[in-house]
């Protein structure tokens, strides 16, 4: 038993704006304040400090084949940036790249303890899991990346949607996945073909579907199977100048359907193809604005290292020609594709300064921040530690017009950031960064304080300068346990991973035994993840 | 009992279609498993096997005691091996090597530790043997011998398999092999490209130098005619998707992993063409998985050591070979591997010098010289346990037969937990 007292708390699933308040936990949830015995309760005087909801990233690459393959190519990114054994924590290295005992403590001391790895293909979901295992403290989940999918394409063109909300069903449920993602409708498969897709009703080689039927489809399963989650979306034509136009839409082809657009800040770019890359935020934003079956997060830039990694094949291959730098791509038979390509972020490039405007610019006209989160894209904007950075910039403007002072004069001219005074208050990040996000992801115990949540609480110091306070928090409790005491990690545990099992007509493995004996080199016994992998699984129930 | 889709762990094909026959806790009979995969699976024994502590039986606590105290004594540990072993197994001894401040190295570094560096310099266009089976209509094989070392890889995945776009099978393949000799594989290409020992990047080099348009002034490069290159080039230019396979042809000669840094710029560059990818052939079941796992806990895929505290990496400092012939190394834990039989003579020497203790279902040669012998559990036969394929697809090594003997991670785990009350 456990209670922290006299708290600021910052709750706005339960409309608590900074009050002081007492938080009362036991057997790792929320309680009343009757349901514990004050003389036997630890107490954590939290006077002075904010109280908040542990943070909930909805999207981050942290695990599995990319980003493994991302670590093995970058031995440069570790070198520098390395963490000593304790007799309580693993060792471990990297940057924007970190290995995952690693990336669990790290985010842990920065006071959040749910993570979405936004990215993975079916096939290697196990190798997946295996990380996750060794992800410590972090509840995690992981998207299962559908928008390049045979059987699901065939079952388009056929106008088989039920026999794909069957197949949808059985595969989150052999993947142990939580959500459904689509990176680049179509364009993935045909990148198997040398070429793209630039429109949202072009087509894909060999199965005479398009990115909005694609996108469409799966926005259609979604409802019907009731996840958790909505469809996560990473739109065509990323990171190309005037992307904006196709990503809203984008929005509209989903006629609609809720979904969540990930990375907006990739897919807002204005200007002609081919041309000098303008802000596209205004009209994406509008769009976001309009649309109130949209939820985004922003994959904010952060000046300095990053790695980009991406199921977008075709966009990686792009960027390896952009940047000249090493170039690691991955087809995957029948499912997806990806790569892998390092990545600087400069104040001085004009292209990079005008991504770090547009993603600011989102943040800052998208009016409801329930629909608008916290992300770098983790590592492919910037690395997930910089959150704090990002979070100085939202909430004070004189610090915004100090970095934008320091940018390439051809991304200031005409920029619409300067004329933006908004400042985010500390109700509106515990919305962008927990909150807002639990909401997104159906997460009902996640995100906010009220009884029978997790009691995930992070406790920071209330300082002036907000990259500090929220860098370091003085407490992090996972799950009722202190994981971080005055700023020091002081427990490992594991943590869970979550995951749907929505129910589906078994008939439908008869169809999929044949098509694994035609499309996959492996067995369809060989492919379901079983549950041993998930010594610490959870399903999260659909309804 | 018949058991079907099992696993093979002997190479990095992975097959798992093979079909098992078990009678009284025996493997009689094994179906589809090509001649390597079958007499793993009647070869293994089931009978009882005791550790042993100077050649004398043991029970398991002491053995375990012993190797505790072996490795927390000495001042440079080595772990290595890792290849024939479960990524269950690997993530264990990483964590002891991480909880003893010892290097750990995985039999990567004896074949296709080039190629990790090779990557680390230039990148890896790769994809998984599924699409090379749906879409390639041309393969080359480089340095490789798939004939014999994977020998089910044609059929399942390359030359013989008959995909989406490749229904005709071998019919719709180009199949073009480069090495310094006549093999079984090149008696079935098309083309056999005959390289000099020792010239295999001046011959990238040149395919690199002729698909940017370049004239050679030479009339044959590394043993080989420039017309037979600028045909080759050709071909790779005008294919709908090709793939490099590439072996310890490119990797273990001349510049290593320059060779490699150099195949992988060429097929970066093809893809200015068409599609193209590289893929390394992996010897070892699961040597791929040493380089996974090693890779997300310490982000290094070999030659790792810990003696700082973190994880640093640096091939030819911390490579198993040479910490044992340069005589640093003062105790060895080997899992699942054999290096007194496949070392060069001066760090085999070594390990029968030093305490070694040995993890493997076989009694190895190494096993013959160690001091502390644990036999465990064979994994896909008597263990399950994850492997994963040459393309870094991970698949379920299932238990067929009954083993009274732990695994690998399970003894891992008992001298985790000696080692920590041995420091505490
Ligand atoms: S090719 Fe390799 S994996 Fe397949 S049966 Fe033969 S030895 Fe086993
Ligand atoms: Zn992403």
């Amino acid at each position: 038993m456990l209670g922290i007292i006299n708290g600021e708390v910052y709750d706005p699933q339960n409309g608590i704006n900074g009050e002081i308040r007492d938080i009362w936990i036991k057997d790792g949830k929320i309680v009343s304040a009757d349901e514990v015995e004050r003389a036997e309760a630890e107490i954590i005087d939290a006077t002075g400090l904010v109280v908040m909801p542990g943070g909930v990233d909805i999207h981050s690459h942290i695990v599995g084949a990319k980003v493994n393959a991302g670590r093995k190519f970058r031995p440069e990114d570790h070198r520098d940036h390395v963490r000593t054994r304790t007799t309580l924590t693993r060792s471990g290295s990297g940057y924007t790249v970190p290995t995952t005992y690693m990336t669990g403590y790290m985010y842990a001391e920065m006071g959040y303890t749910t993570v979405m790895e936004a990215a993975t293909a079916p096939l290697v979901a196990r190798h997946t899991h295996e990380e996750l295992e060794d992800t410590p403290i972090l509840d995690k989940g992981v998207f299962i990346t559908m928008g390049n999918n045979h059987f699901i394409m065939d079952c388009i063109r056929k106008g088989e949607r039920e026999k794909a909300r069957d197949y949808v069903a059985w595969l989150l449920g052999a993947s142990k996945g939580y959500a459904i993602k689509i990176v680049n409708p179509g364009g993935v498969e045909n990148w198997k073909w040398g070429r793209n897709v630039e429109e949202v009703d072009d087509e894909v080689i060999g199965f005479g579907v398009t990115p909005r039927q694609i996108v469409s489809t799966l926005a259609w399963i979604n409802d019907e199977l009731k996840l958790p989650h909505v469809p996560h979306i990473h739109a065509i034509n990323l990171g190309q100048v005037g992307n904006a136009r196709t990503t809203v839409e984008m929005m509209e082809a989903l006629e609609g359907r809720r979904a969540h657009f990930c990375h907006l800040q990739f897919l807002s770019y204005g200007g002609k193809p081919g041309k000098r890359l303008r802000s596209g935020a205004a009209e994406v934003a509008r769009a976001v604005n309009e649309h109130p079956n949209i939820t985004v997060d922003v994959g904010q830039v952060i000046f300095g290292p990053a790695t980009t990694m991406t199921s977008d094949g075709p966009l990686q291959y792009r960027l390896h020609q952009l940047t000249g730098d090493k170039w690691l791509n991955d087809d995957v038979e029948g499912e997806t594709g990806g790569g892998v390509v390092p990545m600087q972020y400069k104040r001085k490039n004009p292209f990079n300064a005008v991504q770090w405007l547009i993603g600011l610019e989102l943040f800052l006209l998208i009016d409801d921040p329930w629909r608008v989160y916290l992300t770098t894209d983790h590592p492919n904007a910037g690395p997930f530690f910089r959150y704090p950075q990002v979070i100085k910039l939202l909430m004070d403007r004189d610090y915004r017009a100090e970095v934008c002072e320091g940018l390439h004069p051809r991304a200031k001219k005409g920029a619409l950031l300067p004329e933006l005074d908004r400042e985010y208050s500390l109700y509106e990040i515990a919305i962008i960064t927990r909150a807002g996000t639990a909401r997104a992801l159906g997460l009902k115990n996640k995100g906010h304080l009220g009884v029978g949540a997790d009691a995930d609480v992070t406790i920071y110091a209330k300082l002036d300068d907000k990259e500090e306070m929220f860098a370091r928090p003085h407490y992090v409790l996972k799950g009722g346990e202190v994981v971080v005491r005055d700023g020091q990690l002081v427990r490992e545990l594991p943590g869970r991973t979550l995951y749907v099992a929505p129910p589906y007509d078994p008939g439908i493995e008869r169809d999929l035994r044949a098509h694994f004996e035609e499309c996959y080199t492996i067995s369809f016994d060989n492919y379901p993840v079983a549950p041993e992998y998930l010594p610490h699984g959870e399903v999260v129930p659909c309804s | 009992m018949i058991v079907g889709n099992v696993v093979c762990p002997f190479c990095g094909c992975l097959c798992d279609d093979i079909v098992v026959t078990v009678e009284d806790n025996r493997i009689t009979a094994v179906e589809k498993a090509c001649t390597s995969g079958r007499s793993l699976f009647l070869n293994v024994h089931t009978q009882t096997a005791k550790p042993t502590v100077d050649g004398k039986e043991v029970e398991w606590a002491e053995a375990v005691d012993v190797a505790a105290r072996i490795l927390t004594d000495a001042a440079n540990p080595l772990i290595y091996g890792l290849s024939s072993t479960a990524s269950e197994a690997q993530r264990k001894a990483i964590a002891l090597a991480d909880l003893l401040g010892a290097t750990i190295d995985s039999t990567s570094s004896v074949c296709h530790g080039p190629t990790t560096i090779g990557i680390q310099v230039e990148g890896e266009p790769t994809c998984t043997l599924g699409e090379i089976k749906h879409r390639a209509d041309l393969l080359v094989f480089w340095g490789c011998n798939p004939a014999e070392s994977h020998q089910r890889h044609f059929a399942r995945y390359s030359v013989l398999a008959k995909g989406k776009l490749t229904p005709g099978g071998r019919r719709d393949r180009t199949m073009v092999v480069v090495d310094v000799r006549p093999t079984l594989s090149t008696r079935r290409a098309d083309v056999f490209l005959q390289v000099r020992p020792g010239h295999d990047f001046e011959l990238l080099n040149a395919l690199r130098a002729l698909l940017k348009g370049q004239d050679l002034d030479v009339d044959q490069v590394g043993g080989v005619e420039v017309a037979r290159l600028q045909d080759l080039v050709e071909r790779m230019k005008s294919c709908r998707f090709g793939v490099i396979f590439f072996g310890m042809g490119v990797t273990q000669t001349g510049g290593k992993h320059l060779n490699v840094a150099e195949l992988v710029a060429l097929v970066a560059e093809l893809n200015a063409y068409t599609r193209f990818t590289a893929m390394p052939m992996r010897g070892h079941g699961n040597v791929a998985g040493a380089d996974c796992t090693l890779t997300w806990q310490t982000g290094y895929p070999f030659a790792v050591n810990f003696a700082r505290g973190y994880p640093q990496y640096n091939p030819g400092e911390f490579t198993a070979v040479d910490v044992l012939a340069r005589g640093e190394t003062d105790a060895a834990l080997i899992i699942a591997s054999d290096p007194v039989a496949h070392f060069p003579r001066r760090a085999a020497q070594r390990l029968a010098q030093i305490p070694t203790i040995v993890l493997d279902p076989e009694m190895s040669l190494t096993a013959q010289v160690a001091r502390v012998v644990l036999p465990t559990a064979f994994y896909g036969v008597n263990a399950a346990g994850t492997a994963y394929r040459m393309d870094n697809v991970p698949l379920p090594l299932k238990k067929v037969v009954d083993s009274s003997q732990p695994t690998d991670e399970q003894v891992l785990d008992w001298i985790i937990e000696k080692v920590k009350t041995c420091s505490a």
